[in-house]
Protein backbone atom coordinates (compact mmCIF):
# COMPACT_ATOMS: atom_id res chain seq x y z
CA UNK A 1 0.00 0.00 0.00
CA UNK A 2 2.69 1.97 0.74
CA UNK A 3 4.30 2.09 -2.84
CA UNK A 4 0.59 2.41 -4.40
CA UNK A 5 0.67 5.83 -2.93
CA UNK A 6 3.07 7.56 -4.53
CA UNK A 7 2.01 6.01 -7.74
CA UNK A 8 -1.24 7.25 -7.32
CA UNK A 9 -0.02 10.58 -6.48
CA UNK A 10 1.97 10.42 -9.62
CA UNK A 11 -0.93 9.64 -11.62
CA UNK A 12 -3.39 12.28 -10.31
CA UNK A 13 -1.01 15.00 -10.68
CA UNK A 14 -0.48 14.00 -14.77
CA UNK A 15 -4.45 13.59 -14.83
CA UNK A 16 -5.18 17.05 -13.18
CA UNK A 17 -2.46 18.62 -15.47
CA UNK A 18 -3.81 16.86 -19.03
CA UNK A 19 -6.85 17.57 -17.56
CA UNK A 20 -6.32 21.33 -17.17
CA UNK A 21 -4.74 21.31 -20.72
CA UNK A 22 -7.63 19.96 -22.38
CA UNK A 23 -9.77 22.35 -20.39
CA UNK A 24 -8.04 25.55 -21.30
CA UNK A 25 -6.62 24.70 -24.34
CA UNK A 26 -8.65 21.76 -26.10
CA UNK A 27 -12.19 22.47 -26.10
CA UNK A 28 -13.79 24.66 -27.92
CA UNK A 29 -15.26 28.12 -27.16
CA UNK A 30 -18.49 28.61 -26.39
CA UNK A 31 -20.58 30.67 -28.75
CA UNK A 32 -22.65 32.77 -25.89
CA UNK A 33 -20.28 32.75 -23.15
CA UNK A 34 -16.96 32.68 -24.62
CA UNK A 35 -14.39 31.50 -22.50
CA UNK A 36 -16.08 31.81 -19.04
CA UNK A 37 -18.16 28.54 -19.37
CA UNK A 38 -14.67 26.69 -19.20
CA UNK A 39 -15.39 27.50 -15.29
CA UNK A 40 -17.54 24.60 -15.82
CA UNK A 41 -14.88 21.97 -16.61
CA UNK A 42 -14.06 22.85 -12.58
CA UNK A 43 -17.50 23.57 -11.24
CA UNK A 44 -19.59 20.26 -12.83
CA UNK A 45 -16.59 17.65 -11.74
CA UNK A 46 -16.81 19.43 -8.38
CA UNK A 47 -20.56 18.84 -7.64
CA UNK A 48 -20.31 15.65 -8.81
CA UNK A 49 -17.36 14.22 -6.38
CA UNK A 50 -19.27 15.96 -3.48
CA UNK A 51 -22.38 14.16 -4.59
CA UNK A 52 -20.67 10.87 -4.66
CA UNK A 53 -19.01 11.79 -1.09
CA UNK A 54 -21.76 12.84 0.61
CA UNK A 55 -23.91 9.58 -0.96
CA UNK A 56 -20.66 7.21 0.33
CA UNK A 57 -21.09 8.98 3.74
CA UNK A 58 -24.93 8.15 4.05
CA UNK A 59 -24.29 4.90 3.07
CA UNK A 60 -21.55 4.16 5.53
CA UNK A 61 -23.73 6.31 8.57
CA UNK A 62 -26.29 3.74 7.38
CA UNK A 63 -24.40 1.02 7.82
CA UNK A 64 -22.79 1.89 11.39
CA UNK A 65 -26.75 2.65 12.76
CA UNK A 66 -27.96 -0.72 11.52
CA UNK A 67 -24.93 -2.90 11.54
CA UNK A 68 -25.33 -3.22 15.20
CA UNK A 69 -28.89 -4.61 15.68
CA UNK A 70 -29.05 -7.97 13.14
CA UNK A 71 -33.21 -7.45 12.20
CA UNK A 72 -32.36 -3.80 11.51
CA UNK A 73 -29.53 -4.58 9.15
CA UNK A 74 -31.76 -7.41 7.26
CA UNK A 75 -34.52 -4.60 6.87
CA UNK A 76 -31.95 -2.53 5.33
CA UNK A 77 -30.63 -5.29 3.22
CA UNK A 78 -33.94 -5.93 1.73
CA UNK A 79 -35.10 -2.08 1.33
CA UNK A 80 -31.96 -1.61 -0.52
CA UNK A 81 -32.68 -4.82 -2.58
CA UNK A 82 -35.84 -3.87 -3.62
CA UNK A 83 -34.85 0.12 -4.16
CA UNK A 84 -32.84 -1.26 -6.67
CA UNK A 85 -35.23 -3.34 -8.67
CA UNK A 86 -37.57 -1.33 -8.15
CA UNK A 87 -35.91 1.65 -9.53
CA UNK A 88 -35.14 0.15 -12.04
CA UNK A 89 -38.64 -1.35 -13.13
CA UNK A 90 -40.15 2.04 -12.40
CA UNK A 91 -37.81 4.21 -14.21
CA UNK A 92 -38.37 2.20 -17.49
CA UNK A 93 -42.69 1.77 -16.63
CA UNK A 94 -43.43 4.68 -15.45
CA UNK A 95 -43.32 8.31 -17.19
CA UNK A 96 -40.23 10.44 -15.60
CA UNK A 97 -39.92 13.90 -15.57
CA UNK A 98 -38.87 16.05 -19.28
CA UNK A 99 -36.24 15.26 -20.13
CA UNK A 100 -34.68 12.79 -17.56
CA UNK A 101 -33.32 9.19 -19.33
CA UNK A 102 -35.04 5.86 -17.64
CA UNK A 103 -31.41 4.80 -18.21
CA UNK A 104 -29.93 7.28 -15.80
CA UNK A 105 -32.83 6.63 -13.18
CA UNK A 106 -32.39 3.10 -13.21
CA UNK A 107 -28.26 3.23 -13.13
CA UNK A 108 -28.50 5.43 -10.15
CA UNK A 109 -30.93 2.88 -8.56
CA UNK A 110 -28.78 -0.13 -9.60
CA UNK A 111 -25.82 2.33 -7.96
CA UNK A 112 -27.22 2.73 -4.71
CA UNK A 113 -27.74 -1.18 -4.05
CA UNK A 114 -24.21 -1.87 -5.23
CA UNK A 115 -22.22 0.95 -3.15
CA UNK A 116 -24.32 -0.36 -0.06
CA UNK A 117 -23.16 -3.78 -0.50
CA UNK A 118 -19.59 -2.92 -1.22
CA UNK A 119 -19.40 -0.71 1.60
CA UNK A 120 -20.64 -3.49 4.10
CA UNK A 121 -18.43 -6.03 2.55
CA UNK A 122 -15.04 -3.99 3.21
CA UNK A 123 -16.17 -1.76 6.12
CA UNK A 124 -17.89 -2.73 9.63
CA UNK A 125 -17.79 -0.72 12.94
CA UNK A 126 -15.61 2.05 13.40
CA UNK A 127 -14.04 2.20 9.98
CA UNK A 128 -17.75 2.76 8.90
CA UNK A 129 -17.28 5.50 10.77
CA UNK A 130 -14.07 6.63 9.78
CA UNK A 131 -15.13 6.48 6.36
CA UNK A 132 -18.61 8.36 7.08
CA UNK A 133 -16.66 11.32 8.56
CA UNK A 134 -13.56 11.46 5.30
CA UNK A 135 -15.99 11.66 2.88
CA UNK A 136 -18.38 14.21 4.58
CA UNK A 137 -14.74 16.73 5.38
CA UNK A 138 -13.62 16.22 1.67
CA UNK A 139 -16.93 16.13 0.29
CA UNK A 140 -17.70 19.78 2.15
CA UNK A 141 -13.93 20.96 0.22
CA UNK A 142 -15.95 20.17 -2.87
CA UNK A 143 -19.19 21.84 -2.17
CA UNK A 144 -17.23 24.77 -1.46
CA UNK A 145 -15.29 25.00 -4.25
CA UNK A 146 -19.11 24.43 -6.41
CA UNK A 147 -20.40 27.29 -4.26
CA UNK A 148 -17.21 29.86 -4.70
CA UNK A 149 -17.10 29.18 -8.51
CA UNK A 150 -20.59 29.11 -9.10
CA UNK A 151 -20.90 33.00 -8.23
CA UNK A 152 -17.66 33.45 -10.11
CA UNK A 153 -19.42 32.56 -12.91
CA UNK A 154 -22.79 33.76 -12.21
CA UNK A 155 -21.27 37.44 -12.58
CA UNK A 156 -20.06 37.60 -16.18
CA UNK A 157 -23.07 35.54 -17.68
CA UNK A 158 -25.97 36.20 -15.23
CA UNK A 159 -24.74 39.94 -14.19
CA UNK A 160 -25.58 38.90 -10.33
CA UNK A 161 -23.25 36.91 -7.90
CA UNK A 162 -26.38 35.22 -6.60
CA UNK A 163 -29.64 34.33 -7.88
CA UNK A 164 -31.72 35.08 -4.27
CA UNK A 165 -34.60 31.83 -4.03
CA UNK A 166 -33.18 30.07 -6.78
CA UNK A 167 -34.18 26.41 -5.33
CA UNK A 168 -30.54 24.92 -7.09
CA UNK A 169 -28.26 27.47 -5.51
CA UNK A 170 -30.04 27.88 -2.19
CA UNK A 171 -30.37 23.71 -1.78
CA UNK A 172 -26.35 23.83 -2.25
CA UNK A 173 -25.95 26.16 0.24
CA UNK A 174 -27.92 24.06 2.55
CA UNK A 175 -26.09 21.30 1.53
CA UNK A 176 -23.10 22.66 2.59
CA UNK A 177 -24.69 23.81 6.20
CA UNK A 178 -25.87 20.72 7.02
CA UNK A 179 -22.49 19.10 6.31
CA UNK A 180 -20.49 21.36 8.38
CA UNK A 181 -22.62 21.00 11.00
CA UNK A 182 -22.02 17.73 10.79
CA UNK A 183 -18.38 18.46 11.09
CA UNK A 184 -18.45 20.76 13.65
CA UNK A 185 -20.98 18.04 15.77
CA UNK A 186 -18.28 15.87 15.34
CA UNK A 187 -15.35 18.22 16.56
CA UNK A 188 -16.71 19.60 19.83
CA UNK A 189 -19.03 17.13 21.19
CA UNK A 190 -17.35 14.79 23.83
CA UNK A 191 -21.06 12.53 24.22
CA UNK A 192 -20.26 8.98 24.02
CA UNK A 193 -22.78 8.98 20.81
CA UNK A 194 -21.84 11.41 19.07
CA UNK A 195 -20.72 8.78 16.26
CA UNK A 196 -24.32 8.34 16.27
CA UNK A 197 -25.78 11.42 16.36
CA UNK A 198 -23.45 12.35 13.43
CA UNK A 199 -24.65 9.38 11.72
CA UNK A 200 -27.92 10.77 12.44
CA UNK A 201 -27.17 13.89 11.04
CA UNK A 202 -25.74 12.39 7.90
CA UNK A 203 -28.61 10.54 7.32
CA UNK A 204 -31.27 13.43 7.37
CA UNK A 205 -28.76 15.52 5.78
CA UNK A 206 -28.43 13.08 2.61
CA UNK A 207 -31.89 13.75 2.12
CA UNK A 208 -30.81 17.03 0.58
CA UNK A 209 -28.65 16.06 -2.09
CA UNK A 210 -31.68 14.61 -4.46
CA UNK A 211 -33.15 17.82 -3.65
CA UNK A 212 -29.94 19.48 -5.16
CA UNK A 213 -29.89 17.24 -7.82
CA UNK A 214 -33.75 17.28 -9.17
CA UNK A 215 -34.26 20.43 -8.42
CA UNK A 216 -33.41 21.50 -11.94
CA UNK A 217 -36.16 18.86 -13.19
CA UNK A 218 -38.88 19.86 -10.28
CA UNK A 219 -38.60 23.75 -9.95
CA UNK A 220 -38.06 27.12 -12.11
CA UNK A 221 -34.35 27.84 -11.86
CA UNK A 222 -32.09 29.87 -13.09
CA UNK A 223 -29.08 27.42 -13.21
CA UNK A 224 -28.19 25.31 -16.42
CA UNK A 225 -30.09 22.31 -17.06
CA UNK A 226 -28.09 19.39 -16.37
CA UNK A 227 -25.51 17.86 -19.03
CA UNK A 228 -25.99 14.55 -18.72
CA UNK A 229 -28.86 12.33 -17.59
CA UNK A 230 -30.81 15.38 -18.53
CA UNK A 231 -32.93 18.00 -21.07
CA UNK A 232 -29.59 20.29 -21.43
CA UNK A 233 -27.42 19.84 -24.50
CA UNK A 234 -23.51 19.69 -24.90
CA UNK A 235 -21.21 19.70 -27.40
CA UNK A 236 -19.54 16.23 -27.62
CA UNK A 237 -16.00 17.71 -28.08
CA UNK A 238 -16.85 19.43 -24.20
CA UNK A 239 -18.28 16.50 -23.12
CA UNK A 240 -15.46 14.68 -23.73
CA UNK A 241 -13.46 17.27 -22.07
CA UNK A 242 -15.73 17.49 -18.66
CA UNK A 243 -15.46 13.96 -18.73
CA UNK A 244 -11.48 13.77 -18.50
CA UNK A 245 -11.86 16.60 -15.81
CA UNK A 246 -14.45 14.44 -13.49
CA UNK A 247 -12.11 11.50 -13.66
CA UNK A 248 -8.71 14.02 -13.07
CA UNK A 249 -11.30 15.22 -10.01
CA UNK A 250 -12.26 11.52 -8.96
CA UNK A 251 -8.35 11.06 -8.63
CA UNK A 252 -7.91 13.36 -6.51
CA UNK A 253 -10.38 13.00 -3.89
CA UNK A 254 -9.62 9.32 -3.93
CA UNK A 255 -5.99 10.26 -2.96
CA UNK A 256 -7.49 12.86 -0.77
CA UNK A 257 -9.71 10.55 1.16
CA UNK A 258 -7.13 8.10 1.62
CA UNK A 259 -4.64 10.29 3.34
CA UNK A 260 -7.60 11.69 5.70
CA UNK A 261 -8.70 8.11 6.29
CA UNK A 262 -5.04 7.33 7.41
CA UNK A 263 -5.11 10.15 9.15
CA UNK A 264 -8.34 9.16 11.15
CA UNK A 265 -6.89 5.94 11.83
CA UNK A 266 -4.01 7.04 13.17
CA UNK A 267 -5.47 9.96 15.38
CA UNK A 268 -8.05 7.13 16.90
CA UNK A 269 -5.00 5.21 17.91
CA UNK A 270 -3.58 7.58 19.65
CA UNK A 271 -6.17 9.34 21.04
CA UNK A 272 -6.65 5.49 22.29
CA UNK A 273 -3.12 4.60 23.32
CA UNK A 274 -2.98 8.40 25.48
CA UNK A 275 -6.54 7.00 27.56
CA UNK A 276 -4.77 4.22 28.40
CA UNK A 277 -1.59 5.88 29.26
CA UNK A 278 -3.66 8.25 31.77
CA UNK A 279 -5.35 6.09 33.04
CA UNK A 280 -2.54 3.27 33.75
CA UNK A 281 0.74 5.20 33.99
CA UNK A 282 0.52 6.74 37.28
CA UNK A 283 -0.59 3.40 38.59
CA UNK A 284 1.35 0.94 37.23
CA UNK A 285 4.23 3.00 35.47
CA UNK A 286 4.54 2.57 31.95
CA UNK A 287 6.33 -0.65 32.02
CA UNK A 288 2.86 -2.69 33.00
CA UNK A 289 1.92 -4.93 30.36
CA UNK A 290 -1.45 -3.96 29.50
CA UNK A 291 -0.68 -0.10 30.40
CA UNK A 292 2.14 0.39 28.48
CA UNK A 293 1.83 2.86 25.39
CA UNK A 294 4.43 1.34 23.38
CA UNK A 295 1.98 -1.95 23.59
CA UNK A 296 -0.96 -0.47 22.29
CA UNK A 297 1.85 1.39 19.52
CA UNK A 298 3.22 -1.20 18.36
CA UNK A 299 -0.05 -3.63 17.98
CA UNK A 300 -1.47 -1.36 15.71
CA UNK A 301 1.48 -0.82 13.88
CA UNK A 302 2.46 2.80 14.12
CA UNK B 1 -17.22 40.93 -22.31
CA UNK B 2 -14.37 41.02 -20.28
CA UNK B 3 -14.48 37.48 -18.91
CA UNK B 4 -11.00 36.01 -18.84
CA UNK B 5 -10.33 37.48 -15.41
CA UNK B 6 -13.57 35.27 -13.97
CA UNK B 7 -12.09 32.42 -15.63
CA UNK B 8 -8.61 32.75 -13.83
CA UNK B 9 -10.34 33.66 -10.51
CA UNK B 10 -12.21 30.53 -10.74
CA UNK B 11 -8.99 27.94 -11.05
CA UNK B 12 -7.31 30.28 -8.77
CA UNK B 13 -9.77 30.03 -5.90
CA UNK B 14 -10.21 26.26 -6.54
CA UNK B 15 -6.49 25.56 -6.09
CA UNK B 16 -6.54 27.62 -2.95
CA UNK B 17 -8.93 26.16 -1.49
CA UNK B 18 -7.35 22.55 -2.17
CA UNK B 19 -4.38 23.48 -0.96
CA UNK B 20 -5.63 25.14 2.04
CA UNK B 21 -6.92 21.48 3.03
CA UNK B 22 -4.22 19.31 1.75
CA UNK B 23 -1.83 21.83 4.43
CA UNK B 24 -4.32 21.54 6.70
CA UNK B 25 -4.04 18.10 6.46
CA UNK B 26 -0.39 17.98 6.72
CA UNK B 27 -0.56 20.40 9.51
CA UNK B 28 -2.66 18.01 11.79
CA UNK B 29 -0.79 14.97 10.56
CA UNK B 30 2.77 17.10 11.91
CA UNK B 31 0.68 17.75 15.35
CA UNK B 32 -0.12 13.83 15.40
CA UNK B 33 3.22 12.85 14.48
CA UNK B 34 5.05 14.88 17.23
CA UNK B 35 2.14 13.44 20.49
CA UNK B 36 3.10 9.80 18.93
CA UNK B 37 6.71 10.55 19.53
CA UNK B 38 6.05 11.85 22.74
CA UNK B 39 3.67 9.00 23.81
CA UNK B 40 6.97 6.42 22.83
CA UNK B 41 9.22 8.20 25.13
CA UNK B 42 6.98 7.95 27.76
Amino acid sequence: MKRAFPILATFTALALVYASYQALRVAPTDALQGDVYRIIYYHVPSAWTAFLLFFINFIASVHYLVDSNRSASRVAKWMVLAIGIGGCVVAYVTPLPNGMRPSVAATTALAITAVYFVIGKYFSGDRLDMLAVTTAEVGVVFCTIVLVTGPIWARPVWGIWWAPGDIRLTSTLVLWLIYVSYLVLRRFSNSAQTQVLAATVAVFGALDVPLVYFSIWFFRTQHPQPVIGGGGSMDPRMLHVLLISWMAFLCFAFLVCWLRYRFETMRREVEEAQVLESLLGDDRGPSAETGNPKVALNRSGL
Amino acid sequence: MNSIKFLYAAYVATWTIHLLYVGSLVRRYRRLKQDLSELKKK
